[in-house]
C-alpha cells in the first residue's frame, strides 16, 4: 500500500472539515466565487458526500462587475451538478449606482461584496458559510482559524479566536452568530494547481492564455470586458495574449501577459514567477493591514 | 530519549542547498517530471516555539526567504513595513513576513499561531509559528496539536527560560516526540561552542523527565541565516546538519507516521450518508489502522456488529481504506449507527465508559471549577462532562505535582472526568485522534480546555442501580402527589425563604408531603466543610441537588432555597431530575430593595469589605433566562406569591 501523498492528506483534511459542518450546523451554505479555489472546494464537497450530493446550496455574491465568462460558467456548472445556486446582488447598491470605476475599489467592495454577503447570510439565516480562502494568500489569513467565529454583526475579532486543537472543531454558537469555514486553509497556490491537474477540474477559460482586449491602468492590465469601462480620448484597447491568476471584478483584476494555455503551462509559469497571486488585486493594497480590517468588517 | 549533537552523532553532515521550487530560475523545467516528483512528496508539519524574543518569527521568515517562497511584492511590502515597525534598522525585518496581525506588528510580538508553507526538493512543510508569551499559551497548544515535530528556539544569550520549559512540556504532553533545539543568536555570543554545549546539556537533563524520543541541537543564527539553510563557516566546530537538512531528512515517528496503520482500526462516524433508499453509508476519516471490504465491524456504542460491504474513497470505490483517508463505509446489515459512534474491529474495541483520567490544559480566564458541567467534544461525539476530582496541578518548571482546587488560565492539571453517558475512546498515547477532547463552556461557547485521555475508569460498570420493586412511581402514588423540586433562586434578602416558608405551610395544609432545604439546615450539617469561594459554591449546590433528587425519588415535594448564583449549577440541578420535575422559581427582587431589607446585616458587612465573595456586591449573580416562575417579591406580598406557585403546580400536574 502506497503512503498518502501531500495532496492526499490535504484532500482528506478538507473533506473532513466539510462533513463536520454538514453534520453540526443547521443551515450551512458554500460561498462560490467561480474562481479556481472555489472550484477545488466544490470538487471536494462533491467527494465528501458521494454517492449523494452536498446537503447545502451554493451562494454567489454577484457585484455585477464580474467577467461575463464567469457568470456563464457559474450557471452551467450549477445546472450540471444539480445544485441549488443562490445569487445575491445588493439591490440597494445597484440603486445607488455603486461601481468600482465611479466609487473606487474600497467603497465598491464594501457595498457590493461585504454588505451584499452579510445581506445574503442574514436573509437566508445561514449559520455557517464555507469560503475558499487559503492561509498562504495573505498574512492575516495565515492567522485565521479553519472555523472562524463571527459575531451577530459578522465581525471577526483576531484577538479572541477560539483555540482550535487537533481536528476537534468547536461548532457551538448562539442564535444570530455564525462561522466562516475554510476547508482549504492549508493548501498553497501550487497545491491547488497540482490538484486541478490531477483531478482534471474544469475552470473558467479566463485562467488560460488567449488574445483579449486590454488597457493599461497604473501598470495594471485591465481587460475591457464590456462597454462600462471608460476609455480615455484616443485610447484603443490592445489585443494581447493574457490570462488571469485570480478572478474578481474585472476593472479591479489585473491580467498577466502569458502564453500558458494548459494547467501544466500554468504550473510552470508559477514556478518561474516572482510575484504573488494577489499582486494583481487592487483591493489588498489600499493600506497596510487592509485585509485584516476588511475581514473584521465581515469580508471573507 | 535519543539526544544528539555533533559530539554524539554521525548524522548526515552535508547540508543540502535548496533548489526546491526553482522559482527564480529561468532554466528549462521538465514539467511532467516535476509534477510526478511533486505527487510523491510527503508532508512534515512542525511548530516553532520558545520564549518571547528568541527569534521564532525571524527564523520562520528566514526559512520562507531562503526556500524562495517569498514573492517580490511580499518582500517589498515587508520592506515598507520594516521602516515603520522593523527592529533591524535599515535591513528588512524578516519577522514581519509572518506576524500577520496589525497588533502583532505594532507590538513586535506574536499573538496567534500563523501557518506558513514552503517546500524543498524533498518535502512539503506546514510550519506553525507559535507565540512565546505565556498568556498566549493556548495558541501555542493549537499549533502543537497537529504538529509532527517541534523546533524549540533558545536565545543563546539567555539560555533555558521558563517558557522553554513550559513549551517543551506542552509539546511532549500533546504527543510530539521529536524536538529540534535551535540555539539561536549564536552571532551574539561570538559563536561560542561552550555556550552551546552548556545549553544543550542543561536541556537534555530537563528533557529526561519528558516523554520525548529524540532531541537534536543545532547552533544557528536566524538573522544571518547561518546553519539554517547554509552551513556556518564561523561555527566550524559544529559539523552536524543544518536546520533545513534536519527537517528534510528526519524520519517522523508517532501518530501521523505510517505506523498508524499498524494500530487497531478506528473510524469516528461524522456523518450518515443516505442519498436514497438503496445506500446507507457511514462517513469519516480513518483515525488509525486499516479496513478492507469483508472485514468484521463493531459499532462501539451499541455493541452491534456487521461486515464491510463497500468502501467509497475520494476517487471512487476502494478495497481497503487506511489511516488518514476520508471515506464512506457501507455495511452488510442494517444496524443503528449515528454520528458519534466509533467503528472498530470487534477484536480490538476501544473503551466505552463514562469516566476517565486525563490531563487538561486550561485555556480560559474563568477558572476550572470541579463539578461544574461543560460540553465535551470527542472525535465526533459530544456529551456533558464534569471534573469530579482534580488530582494535581503540574508545575511546568519543576514538573512537580501540586495540590490544587481549581485550574487557572494556562494551568495544566491531571483530573478525573465523569460524562453523562458512555463515550467510545482510546488513551491519547495510543491514538491522538480518538484520545483527545476539548471542553466548551455551555454559556459562552468558549473552548476552555484541551484534554488528553490517560486511561478509562470503570466505576460506572461496577455500581449498578438496583432495580427496586418499590420505585419512584409507587412512592408518589402512595403520597398522592407529583414529586418535584421547586428551586428558589435570587439574591440574598430577595425573599426566597419567606415565600418558600409560606408555600410549605400552604402545601402542608393541602395534605402534601414536603421538605424545605435551605442554607440554614444544609450549611450547618451536610455542607459545613464548605466556604463561599466559587468552587465551594458549586460543590454546595451539587450536594443540595443530589439530596433533592433523592427526596424526589422518595416522593416528596422539595423546596430548595439557595442563592445559587451560577446558571451552570442550576442547569446541572435541572439535568439531574426527570422532565417536568424541576421548577425554577426566580425571586426577582432588585438589589437596592434586597440591600435595604438586609435581614442579616450581610450587605452592610460586604460593603464594608468584611465579607468577601458576596453575591451582588463582589460576586456575580447570573439572572435565570428560562425560569418556570418569576416572582416580583419587591412588589407583591409573600402570601400572593405562594398562591401564584400553587396555581402553577395545579396547572402543571
Amino acid at each position: 500500500m502506497q503512503s498518502l501523498s501531500h495532496l492526499d492528506r490535504l484532500e482528506a483534511e478538507s473533506i473532513h472539515i466539510i462533513r463536520e459542518v454538514a453534520a453540526e450546523f443547521r443551515n450551512p451554505v458554500m460561498l462560490y466565487s467561480i474562481g479556481k479555489d472555489s472550484a477545488v472546494m466544490l470538487h471536494l464537497a462533491m467527494k465528501a458526500f458521494a454517492p449523494g450530493v452536498p446537503p447545502f446550496p451554493l451562494l454567489h455574491v454577484d457585484t455585477t462587475w464580474k467577467f461575463r465568462e464567469m457568470i456563464l460558467f457559474r450557471d452551467q456548472l450549477a445546472a450540471r451538478l444539480g445544485l441549488e445556486l443562490i445569487v445575491n446582488i445588493n439591490q440597494d447598491g445597484v440603486a445607488r449606482g455603486i461601481g468600482p470605476i465611479t466609487h473606487g475599489s474600497k467603497l465598491h467592495t464594501d457595498v457590493m461584496k461585504t454588505e451584499s454577503l452579510k445581506q445574503a447570510l442574514d436573509r437566508h439565516g445561514f449559520d455557517a458559510a464555507f469560503g475558499g480562502a487559503r492561509r498562504d494568500e495573505e498574512k492575516s489569513r495565515a492567522k485565521e482559524r479553519v472555523f472562524s467565529f463571527r459575531s451577530k454583526s459578522h465581525r471577526w475579532d483576531p484577538k479572541t479566536q477560539r483555540p482550535e486543537l487537533w481536528n476537534l472543531y468547536n461548532t457551538r454558537i448562539a442564535a444570530g452568530e455564525s462561522v466562516r469555514v475554510f476547508p482549504i486553509s492549508n493548501w498553497t497556490e501550487l497545491d491547488v494547481w497540482q490538484y486541478i491537474h490531477r483531478e482534471n477540474i474544469p475552470l473558467v477559460p479566463l485562467y488560460f492564455a488567449a488574445m483579449r482586449p486590454v488597457v493599461e491602468r497604473d501598470g495594471v492590465l485591465v481587460m475591457v470586458d464590456d462597454e462600462r469601462l471608460p476609455l480615455a480620448p484616443g485610447e484603443v484597447p490592445q489585443e494581447k495574449l493574457v490570462r488571469f491568476r485570480t478572478l474578481g471584478c474585472y476593472p479591479l483584476t489585473g491580467a498577466v501577459e502569458s502564453s500558458a494555455k494548459t494547467v501544466p503551462d500554468i504550473i510552470l509559469e508559477l514556478l518561474q514567477s516572482r510575484g504573488s497571486e494577489r499582486q494583481g488585486r487592487v483591493i489588498d493594497q489600499d493600506q497596510i493591514g487592509s485585509m485584516e480590517k476588511k475581514k473584521q468588517e465581515g469580508y471573507f | 530519549m535519543r539526544a544528539s549533537h555533533p559530539a554524539t552523532t554521525d548524522a548526515a553532515k552535508t547540508a543540502t542547498q535548496n533548489t526546491g521550487v526553482p522559482r527564480n530560475e529561468t532554466a528549462e523545467i521538465d514539467i511532467e517530471a516535476f509534477l510526478k516528483a511533486q505527487d510523491a512528496k510527503d508532508q512534515l508539519r512542525f511548530i516553532t516555539c520558545g520564549s518571547v524574543d528568541d527569534g521564532k518569527s525571524t527564523l520562520l521568515g528566514r526559512l520562507l526567504y531562503d526556500s524562495k517562497t517569498v514573492f517580490e511584492d511580499q518582500l517589498s511590502a515587508t520592506a515598507t513595513e520594516s521602516k515603520k515597525y522593523g527592529t533591524q534598522g535599515e535591513k528588512v525585518d524578516l519577522a514581519l513576513l509572518v506576524d500577520g496581525l496589525q497588533a502583532e506588528r505594532e507590538q513586535g510580538i506574536t499573538i496567534d499561531v500563523a501557518y506558513r508553507y514552503f517546500e524543498t526538493d524533498k518535502r512539503k512543510f506546514i510550519a506553525a509559528d507559535t507565540p512565546g508569551h505565556e498568556q498566549y499559551t493556548r495558541n501555542m497548544a493549537t499549533g502543537a496539536s497537529t504538529a509532527d515535530l517541534a523546533v524549540i528556539l533558545i536565545d543563546a544569550r539567555r539560555g533555558i527560560l521558563t517558557q522553554t520549559r513550559r513549551h517543551s512540556y506542552i509539546v511532549s504532553l500533546l504527543g510530539i516526540r521529536q524536538v529540534v533545539l535551535a540555539v539561536n543568536k549564536m552571532d551574539l555570543v561570538d559563536y561560542d561552542q561552550s555556550t552551546f554545549d552548556a545549553i544543550f546539556e542543561e536541556y537534555v537533563a530537563f528533557a529526561e523527565e519528558l516523554n520525548l524520543a529524540e532531541v537534536r541541537a543545532i547552533p544557528l543564527s536566524a538573522l544571518t541565516g547561518e546553519n539554517v539553510f547554509a552551513p556556518s563557516e564561523t561555527m566550524a566546530w559544529y559539523d552536524g546538519p543544518t536546520l533545513m537538512a534536519t527537517l528534510e531528512d528526519i524520519e517522523v515517528t508517532g501518530e501521523r507516521a505510517e505506523q498508524a496503520r499498524e494500530r487497531p482500526f478506528r473510524l469516528p462516524v461524522q456523518w450518515v450518508n443516505r442519498p436514497n433508499q438503496d445506500f446507507r453509508g457511514f462517513s469519516g476519516t480513518v483515525a488509525s489502522g486499516s479496513v478492507s471490504v469483508g472485514d468484521p465491524i463493531l459499532a462501539s456504542l451499541s455493541g452491534k456488529t456487521s461486515k464491510v460491504k463497500a468502501i467509497v474513497g475520494p476517487a471512487g470505490e476502494l478495497e481497503q481504506a487506511v489511516a488518514g483517508q476520508a471515506v464512506t463505509i457501507s455495511l452488510r446489515d442494517e444496524i443503528d449507527i449515528s454520528r458519534g459512534d466509533l467503528l472498530a474491529h470487534p477484536k480490538s474495541a476501544p473503551d466505552t465508559v463514562d469516566q476517565f483520567a486525563a490531563h487538561i490544559i486550561w485555556m480560559d480566564s474563568d477558572p476550572m471549577l470541579p463539578e461544574r458541567t461543560y460540553v465535551a467534544r470527542f472525535a465526533s461525539d459530544q456529551t456533558i462532562a464534569r471534573v469530579t476530582d482534580l488530582t494535581h496541578l503540574i508545575d511546568v518548571n519543576t514538573l512537580d505535582h501540586l495540590a490544587a482546587k481549581t485550574l487557572g488560565l494556562n494551568d495544566v492539571g491531571y483530573c478525573k472526568i465523569a460524562l453523562d453517558r458512555p463515550v467510545a475512546f482510546d488513551a491519547y498515547k495510543d491514538n491522538r485522534q480518538t484520545g483527545a477532547f476539548i471542553l466548551v463552556d455551555k454559556f459562552t461557547n468558549a473552548t476552555v480546555a484541551a484534554g488528553m485521555i490517560d486511561f478509562p475508569l470503570r466505576r460506572a460498570s461496577n455500581i449498578e442501580w438496583h432495580d427496586m420493586k418499590v420505585d419512584k412511581l409507587a412512592r408518589a402514588a402512595a403520597n398522592a402527589q407529583k414529586p418535584r423540586v421547586l428551586w428558589f433562586t435570587g439574591l440574598s434578602g430577595s425573599g426566597k425563604s419567606t415565600v418558600a416558608d409560606r408555600l410549605e405551610q400552604k402545601l402542608h395544609a393541602l395534605g402534601k408531603r414536603t421538605y424545605l432545604l435551605d442554607g440554614d439546615n444544609v450549611r450547618h450539617g451536610l455542607n459545613k466543610d464548605l466556604g463561599f469561594t466559587d468552587q465551594d459554591r458549586v460543590e454546595n449546590i451539587r450536594r443540595v441537588a443530589e439530596v433533592a433528587k433523592l427526596m424526589v425519588d422518595a416522593g416528596l415535594i422539595v423546596l430548595a432555597s439557595f442563592i445559587s448564583p451560577f446558571r451552570s449549577e442550576r442547569q446541572m440541578a435541572r439535568a439531574l431530575m426527570d422532565e417536568g420535575e424541576f421548577v425554577e422559581v426566580y425571586v426577582d427582587t432588585p438589589l437596592e430593595i434586597c440591600e435595604a431589607r438586609d435581614p442579616k446585616g450581610l450587605y452592610k458587612k460586604a460593603r464594608a469589605g468584611e465579607l468577601k465573595n458576596f453575591t451582588g456586591i463582589d460576586s456575580d449573580y447570573e439572572t435565570p433566562e428560562n425560569a418556570e416562575i418569576v416572582l416580583k417579591s419587591g412588589e407583591v406580598d409573600p402570601d400572593t406569591l405562594a398562591d401564584q406557585i400553587i396555581a402553577y403546580l395545579e396547572s402543571h400536574s
